[in-house]
């Protein structure tokens, strides 16, 4: 910095004038430039008074400052002056008063400094809502460099802390306007969460209306900012853990690590008002058309001034507003013409414009608008009655027309306005176009090539890429053969839900090379939104087929379903069933007896299963503990009878009682039972073992099927009971123990690997390329060559068992997740009934409530 | 914890304690009871808790991930029961949502309506948190 603060304010040996401008922002900087530049005989002598210690610097780019954190980066060029004595700029002052008889203004320093004209550019200052708790610590402002270090600071202590809390940290933006948006995406480049609160139904209010808030919404939220319209901030609570409860005026509430306003700016007229200027109603230093105020001595620039009562929040009317000023001063006579309140801006990556009457405030204007939901683009525009004159419009998603557009507004429209945002080029209905028409211009490949590789059967876009190379350069032209995939009828998705493109068998994949170990790390860098009930079970499961941690741990307890949540069946009125495990139907007298009395206790309807075992129905959630303290006492398990994973292995009672029997079919029940227990899989699986050919245990009915022969025994797969049932196919004949082990490894990791959600081993080997001898060859043969990788994963199962209720009793963390009400632990949910008068108990259910109680 | 159970439902306070930002901001306006549910702390991110509320209501409360807090009622309209609070929660088109355990419908935790079908709607309970204790807020009866 070239200036200091010892010289002493006045005129200089050739100037005979001196200005004061007070404040040094982007238009009190160009004023100056624009007087030195014109004031060719050096006859005004400058003072000028910044509030801030940095020199004037770009603060329409003051988002940039994020992740460089380099001031120097964003100074406006040539704010030192350097090189002119006639520009004094005093950092950190500030204007304290004005005595406009005296002409002269007293500084935060105690100077006084005589002027002969004074310049007011002190811009605006961000309006905080006097929301109760708005001054808490962690609520900031998005202003100035400052502001922006204060929000670093903190978001960085907050991201530190909640990476030890095991959560996200995010951060709250009040206001859904431009500058918000701006600020939410600033937190999300500091590593926040940011949630954006509008009051308005929409984002951006002042630019764009109802339809095109609606696809930026959709666009934004997209970005992983979650956006609340619609909604005022009630009040903010700091909370001991020093994090801030923001109670939302929809009667939500949001715990956030800190709060950043932007809820509108309010000019910064206070030393002018107390020296009695004229301001606007709405604030802001009235003036006329030449910027002069309501002393003929004192002007206003920027964002302080109301040019004849109005005040305009965007840079380029300030710098006109200087020029005007510095021209006056000089003796000219130009005026302020109005403004263009055009915006085109870039917000966190999406295109939005906004020109002319965009509102279509003028009488009798029409609206023609184009939305594509798919491409998450808006465009309106607006024209006269006659609809031949363009007066505005708004572009959401897609501006790249906006230039032309804003050059026409005002000015009549040659022939349809409606096809000046109609979609272009390819966009317009593939099937419209001719078959010699070229889709991939990169490799010359026509729409009449690339349909007859669709009707020859390529069914993906990798098909087609194949056997036509189109798609394979540049790829610009995939989304039209995307288009002419879908319009031949062809089912693309193979997506899990909204939240994941991927199928399971491709997110298993994902996890098990990645080694990404959570649900929120997938869907951080794979998916999308937060999730839902479909695709957190099957991350859940994936997740824990590839390790041996409890299902109840960290994070994954958040992702299980409900049954899995509570290791119990839900049942119809919200009581759980109860099912231990009895491996190949084996189960003590003092099991037995055990299973009796707890029926008896509890109230528990008992009723004997299909699969060998025993079922007790009607236990509340906060009986189960209980209940399965007493099973594991007489070494019962979890029967897994909740989860998707592996229910029983039904045995006949084979050749030790048997006089058929020809193998133990019983022994190999229960061992086959305790390797494969707590297996978690796409769906359930059903074991059963014959004792011979004469099949008492319905083998070839279950997903493994195990039949003895003299010899050993024959392998059987893929079939099931139920709605569509399949009888299994044989796999291979004769084995002994060991060899059926390892098959039946290799075949259930396998499935589990490569299945979809809820497909269980019929329809799989039914959708599986190449069928039964395709998955006799990856079995008995390895042909994959992953046979030894598919033993040491199930290895890895078997080693990690542990009996998923025994580590709950175990846990009493985990344990006080097992009550009706967490506000009262010892209540039983008065909702929950049981009519006994009949032949069997049953539960009552309650009559719908219908009534909508408004809070 | 058992303190904080035991805690007696506060009253709303003077308009003072909600300062309207904007005219019309606030809910539905008349004095609320606000009911001690439970502690932050006791709250797993993305999973649900149960509410007793005064006259035999029950609520469930959800903490997402992101840090919001919904209350919304406990009772699933389709089945009966009261288990809304063990469903499973995540988001359609970024509408926060949890799905019945039983049959899965899935309902907006915002507004409490049933996705795919409208007329379908379960109470929603405004939610505070005062030093790291949640309370909701039920309209005195
Ligand atoms: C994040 C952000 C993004 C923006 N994006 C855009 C955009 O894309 N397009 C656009 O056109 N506009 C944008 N703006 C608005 C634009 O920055 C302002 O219109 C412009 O900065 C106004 O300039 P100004 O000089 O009038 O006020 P300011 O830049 O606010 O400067 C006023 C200066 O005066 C100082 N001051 C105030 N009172 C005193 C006093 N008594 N004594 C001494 N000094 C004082 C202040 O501290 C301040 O440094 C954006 C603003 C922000 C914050
Ligand atoms: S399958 Fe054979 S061994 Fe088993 S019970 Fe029937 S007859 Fe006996
Ligand atoms: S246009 Fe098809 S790859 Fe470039």
């Amino acid at each position: 910095m070239s200036t200091t603060t010892e010289r002493p304010a006045g005129p200089t040996s050739t100037a005979t004038r001196t200005v004061v401008v007070i404040g040094h922002g982007m238009v009190g900087h160009r004023f100056v430039e624009a007087l030195r530049s014109r004031d060719t005989d050096s006859t005004w002598n400058v003072v000028v008074l910044s509030e801030e210690a940095d020199a004037a610097y770009d603060r329409v780019g003051l988002s940039s400052y994020v992740g460089a954190w380099d001031r120097s980066a964003l100074a406006l060029s040539g704010n030192s002056y350097a090189g002119d004595d006639l520009v004094e700029v005093r950092l950190g002052t500030r204007a304290e008063q004005i005595d406009r008889e005296a002409r002269v203004v007293t500084t935060s320093q105690g100077e006084v400094i005589a002027y002969d004209a004074l310049v007011l550019a002190t811009g605006s200052y961000p309006f905080v809502p006097p929301v109760p708790g708005h001054d808490s610590e962690g609520c900031y402002v998005y202003r100035t460099l400052d502001d922006l270090d204060g929000i670093r600071a903190r978001a960085e202590a907050a991201i530190a802390r909640a990476a030890s809390e095991g959560r996200e940290a995010n951060g709250l933006v009040v206001g859904g306007g431009l500058l918000g948006l701006e600020a939410a995406n600033a937190l999300r480049l500091l590593g926040l969460t940011p949630h954006v609160v509008e009051f308005a139904p929409r984002l951006m209010p002042l630019q764009v209306d109802e339809g095109g808030g609606a696809v930026l919404k959709g666009l934004i939220s997209n970005l992983g900012v979650q956006v609340h319209t619609g909604a005022g901030t009630s009040s903010i609570a700091a909370q001991d853990d020093g994090r801030l409860a923001v109670e939302l005026s929809d009667g939500t509430a949001l715990l956030t690590d800190l709060v950043v306003f932007s809820a509108g700016v309010r000019p910064s007229d206070a030393v002018a008002r107390a020296a009695g200027l004229a301001v606007g109603e709405r604030g802001g230093v009235t003036t006329d058309a030449t910027c002069s105020t309501s002393d003929e001595n004192v002007w206003a620039v920027g964002e302080v001034a109301a040019v004849e009562g109005r005040c305009y929040g965007l840079v380029a009317p300030g710098y006109t507003m200087a020029e005007v000023v510095a021209d006056r001063l000089l003796g000219g006579e130009a005026t302020f013409p109005g403004a263009d309140l055009s915006t085109k801006l870039k917000l966190l990556g999406v295109d939005v414009a906004s020109f002319g009457d965009a509102m279509a405030a003028t009488p009798g204007a029409l609206e023609i608008v184009h939305t594509d939901a798919t491409k998450g683009t808006y465009a309106k525009v607006v024209v006269s009655d006659d609809a031949r004159t363009l007066l505005g419009g708004i572009l959401v998603g897609d501006a790249s027309a906006y230039t032309t557009l804003k050059a026409y507004v005002g000015r009549e429209v040659p022939g349809d306005p409606g096809a000046l945002i109609s979609p272009a080029g390819a966009e317009l209905g593939a099937d419209a176009l001719p078959d010699d028409a070229v889709i991939c211009s990169c490799n010359n490949v026509t729409k009449g090539s690339i349909c007859g590789a669709i009707a020859e059967g390529a069914c993906d876009l990798a098909a087609i890429k194949g056997c036509t190379s189109a798609g394979t350069t540049c790829g610009g032209c995939l989304p039209t053969v995307k288009k002419l995939l879908v319009d031949s009828g062809v089912e693309l998705s193979k997506a899990l839900c909204e939240h994941f493109e991927q199928s399971r068998a491709e997110l298993f994949e994902i996890v098990a090379s990645t080694g990404i170990r959570t649900f929120s790390g997938l869907l951080a860098r794979y998916g999308a939104g937060t999730g839902c009930e479909i695709c957190k079970p099957t991350v859940a499961s994936i997740l824990a087929s590839t390790s041996s941690d409890h299902i109840l741990d960290g994070e994954q307890a958040a992702l299980q379903d409900s049954n899995d949540h509570f290791l119990a069946n839900i049942q119809k009125n919200g009581t759980y069933s109860v099912v231990p495990r009895m491996p190949g139907g084996e189960v003590t007298a003092e099991q037995l007896i055990t299973i009796g009395q707890v029926a008896q206790d509890f109230g528990l309807y008992v009723k004997v299963t299909g699969g060998q075992r025993i079922d007790l129905f009607g236990a509340r959630v906060e009986q189960l503990p209980a209940i399965w303290q007493r099973l594991v006492d007489v070494g019962m398990e979890s029967g897994q009878a909740y989860g998707k994973s592996l229910r029983t292995v039904k045995s006949c009672v084979g050749s030790t009682w048997c006089r058929f029997g020809v193998q133990d079919s019983v022994g190999m029940a229960v061992d086959l039972e305790h390797r494969y227990r707590g297996l978690r899989s796409p769906h359930k699986i059903k074991f059963g073992v014959s004792g011979c050919a004469r099949e008492c245990a319905e083998a070839r009915g279950k997903d493994v099927g195990v039949i003895a022969t003299d010899k050993g025994w024959n392998l059987y797969v893929c079939g099931n009971g139920g709605q569509t049932p399949a009888h299994a196919k044989l796999l291979a004949s004769d084995l002994d123990d060991e060899t059926l082990v390892r098959y039946i490894d290799r075949f259930l990791m396998f499935y589990v690997r490569t299945a979809d959600r809820l497909q269980r081993t019929a329809p799989w080997l039914d959708a599986l390329e190449g069928g039964l001898e395709h998955l006799k060859a990856v079995v008995c043969e390895d042909s994959l060559g992953i046979a030894d990788d598919l033993e040491a994963a199930m290895g890895r199962h078997v080693e990690g068992y542990q009996d998923e209720w025994k580590a709950v009793l175990d846990d009493p963390e985990k344990l006080s997740r097992f009550v009706s009400f967490v506000n009262a632990p010892e209540e039983a949910d008065p909702t929950i009934a049981f009519d006994e008068s009949g032949p069997r108990k049953v539960p009552v259910l309650l009559g719908l409530p219908t009534v909508r109680e408004n809070v | 914890m058992t303190t904080l159970i035991t805690a007696a439902p506060v009253d709303d306070v003077a308009p003072t304690a909600r300062a309207v930002i904007r005219p019309g901001v606030l809910p539905a306006p008349g004095a609320k009871q606000w009911v001690p549910a439970c502690p932050v702390a006791r709250l797993v991110p993305g999973r649900g808790v149960a509410v007793l509320l005064p006259r035999g209501r029950q609520a469930a409360l959800f903490l997402l991930p992101n840090g919001m807090i919904y209350a919304v009622g406990n009772i699933d309209p389709y089945a009966g029961a009261g288990v809304i609070s063990r469903g499973l929660t995540g988001d359609r088109a970024g509408e926060p949502t949890v799905a019945s355990p039983l049959l899965k419908q899935v309902f907006s935790l915002r507004t409490g309506t049933a996705l795919d079908d409208p007329e379908v709607a379960l109470p929603t309970y405004a939610v505070r948190v005062q030093h790291g204790l949640v309370r909701l807020g039920v309209p005195h009866p």
